[in-house]
């Protein structure tokens, strides 16, 4: 295990971690996802050695590291907004680590260079940060830590500031890194689209909590509680009542509305979780077999959300539903419009269960 | 100009008052050069000018040197650490600004006299401050402290804790990282803070007429001249020294501001 937090507490004025336990395999790119304000940061921290935790452990390859002085560790952290030294150079800043850990002039000129030709910079040695684009900039920060070949890396929102374009690039840059270094991330971010695009695995964190850890799609697909579902995108969460069990279909209602779902429910009442865009909408009823939901209702209203829109469809209960622009279009789902919604019994996820 | 054509009462009040505000500053300044061109000439060769003169320029080095070496590190360790009573030491940095500088001058008088306990003490060493270049420096430093601890402070304070942070995680010291990042980056403040506090210590003439009347700083040397201490008195044997004093000003004034200019050059 390259990384592992061992029940780690930690109190800062009024916010804790409370007793976060995580394991960063060797080369694995590993996310921990969560709102803003949950802890992540402070997580970092302390796995970096600013905050010493008031309990726990932090082992790196299996030594344990929760005393070792800061640039003792052996970790890298980029923290967000990452800044360069702006009275140094690009080599210069590539250069610095090395250069306070007392590796040789020779064998630094020879690692920066190599690093910098991996990272496309090679003919920037001799610029000054300030004259760096965004992309440029998050590059020289990566070819810095990466000169250092340290065994984990720990990032913290790297995205967040940066276009949709150069953030795409720097997503394929990352996961190109992670591969060719074999080296461990540990990203925190709250956005999914980052998480889900780069992660081997991921965490969920809550208030200072890890609250749900597995594969991206194990995690995306079984959210663990309400809390979780809500901010995994799932926009549909309904607190139903069983009716009845028929084979491997069991049919639940809300608000007097039937609702099928795969599976045997096995308690009376459950919350459930329909993501918006497992649903589908139509203006005619549509043919659809006994796994089908299927109800009706009138188009409420919509949001723009560039190629999606977020269309709210009162059926007796409030659902939504992402729909791409032009079926949108083609619908023409003006307000107040009939239409009809379908979806999958499969596609209802049950978050927990509950008597009543 | 586009902002006088704006014809707005507020532009055209603050710019009236503006005028007025430089005329007082000019004004004297030009009224004693003028008045003293014709006696300009031989206070240029003065020995006892000259010497004086010397004599507030090494001892406002000596004095800013002391507070660089006692003052720079304290100001980074009130911007970067968390103490109790950290509030009430910062506050205390002003109190030299405060107090009349003559009241400064009694109060280190009160100390460092051979006769009290530090003086005394420092008398075994064969260090005495009154009427000694120490006695001026001591002075100088006490009354210049609060210039450069605050430029200092605000030095370091603009250099971010990311900045420092992420140093530290590519494995520099807290000593790297202050000698290769947090220096570097704060040292035109500090330069500037070290260049008002070297200025602050020349012009001083309250603490250090208490304490080491000899040898003669240039202002306790003007002020001599304008009693009539030496000889002739008055204003016309006076204004002249003032004068020079005036245009060394101007000249520091003038290297000061290039000097900086140039730093931010280089830095950037």
């Amino acid at each position: 295990m390259a990384l592992k937090i061992d029940h780690v507490s930690k109190k800062l004025g009024t916010f804790s971690l409370k007793d976060v336990s995580l394991e960063v395999a060797e080369g694995e790119y590993f996310v921990l996802l969560g709102p803003t304000g949950v802890g992540k940061t402070v997580l970092l921290e302390v796995v970096m050695g600013f905050h010493s935790p008031d309990n726990g452990r932090v082992l790196l390859n299996d030594r344990d590291i929760t005393d070792v002085e800061v640039d003792k560790r052996g970790i890298v952290y980029i923290p967000q907004n990452c800044p360069l030294f702006p009275h140094m150079n690009v080599f210069e800043n590539v250069e610095f680590g090395l250069r306070m850990q007392r590796v040789s002039p020779a064998s630094r000129k020879k690692a920066v260079e190599k690093m910098l030709e991996i990272m496309g910079l090679e003919k920037m040695t001799e610029v000054m940060p300030a004259t760096l684009s965004g992309g440029e900039k998050q590059k020289v920060v990566l070819a810095r830590v990466l000169v250092t070949e340290p065994k984990v890396v720990l990032l913290d929102e790297p995205l967040t500031s940066i276009d949709a374009e150069t953030s795409r690039s720097l997503r394929n840059e990352l996961k190109r890194i992670n591969h060719e270094f074999k080296v461990a991330f540990l990203h925190v971010t709250h956005d999914q689209i980052e998480a889900f695009s780069l992660a081997d695995k991921i965490a969920i964190m809550m208030e200072g909590k890890i609250v749900q850890t597995g594969a991206p799609n194990e995690v995306l697909s079984n959210p663990i509680d309400e809390p979780v579902a809500r901010f995994l995108g799932y926009e549909n969460v309904l607190h139903v009542r069983l009716v009845k069990c028929e084979g491997d279909i069991s049919e639940v209602s809300v608000a007097g509305i039937p609702i099928k779902l795969k599976g045997k429910l096995e308690s009376n009442a459950a919350t459930i979780a329909i993501r918006p865009e497992d649903l589908v909408i139509t203006t005619e009823a549509p043919t659809v077999s006994d796994e089908w939901n299927s109800l009706e209702g009138k188009v409420q209203e919509y949001t723009n959300l560039g190629p999606l829109v977020e269309v709210t469809i009162d059926a007796g209960l409030m659902l939504k539903i992402s729909i791409d622009k032009r079926s949108f279009l083609e619908l023409n789902l003006i307000e107040g419009k009939h239409v009809h919604v379908s979806f999958k019994a499969d596609s209802v996820r049950v978050v927990s269960l509950r008597q009543v | 100009m586009n902002w006088i054509r704006q014809k707005s009462p507020f532009i055209l009040t603050s710019t009236i008052l503006g005028v007025l505000m430089v005329l007082f500053l000019v004004i004297p300044i030009l009224g004693s050069i003028g008045n003293s061109l014709s006696g300009l000439p031989t206070t240029f060769t003065d020995t006892r000018t000259l010497n004086a003169i010397f004599t507030s320029f090494y001892c406002a080095f000596l004095a800013t040197a002391f507070v660089f070496i006692l003052g720079v590190p304290f100001a980074y360790m009130l911007v970067r650490y968390d103490f109790h009573g950290k509030r009430f030491l910062d506050s205390l940095i002003d109190l030299p600004i405060l107090i009349p500088h003559n009241a400064a001058g009694l109060a280190l008088l009160s100390v460092l006299a051979p006769t009290s306990l530090i003086g005394g003490a420092f008398r075994l060493f064969g260090v005495e401050f009154v009427d000694t270049v120490f006695g001026i420096v001591a002075a100088m430093a006490f009354v210049s402290a609060p210039f450069l601890i605050r430029s200092a402070q605000e030095a370091f304070g603009s250099v971010s804790f990311t900045m420092e942070k992420t140093a530290r995680s590519l494995g520099a010291s807290n000593f790297q990282v202050f000698r290769h990042v947090t220096f570097p980056l704060a040292f035109r403040g500090i330069v500037t803070g070290c260049l008002l506090s070297w200025a602050r210590a020349v012009s001083e003439f309250g603490a250090v007429v208490i304490l080491a009347y000899f040898p003669k700083t240039a202002p306790v040397y003007l002020y001599d001249v304008f009693e009539g201490l030496g000889g002739d008195g008055g204003l016309k044997t006076a204004l002249p020294i003032s004068t020079l004093l005036i245009i060394l000003a101007i000249v520091i004034l003038f290297g000061f501001k290039l000097a900086t200019s140039e730093t931010t050059r280089l830095v950037q």
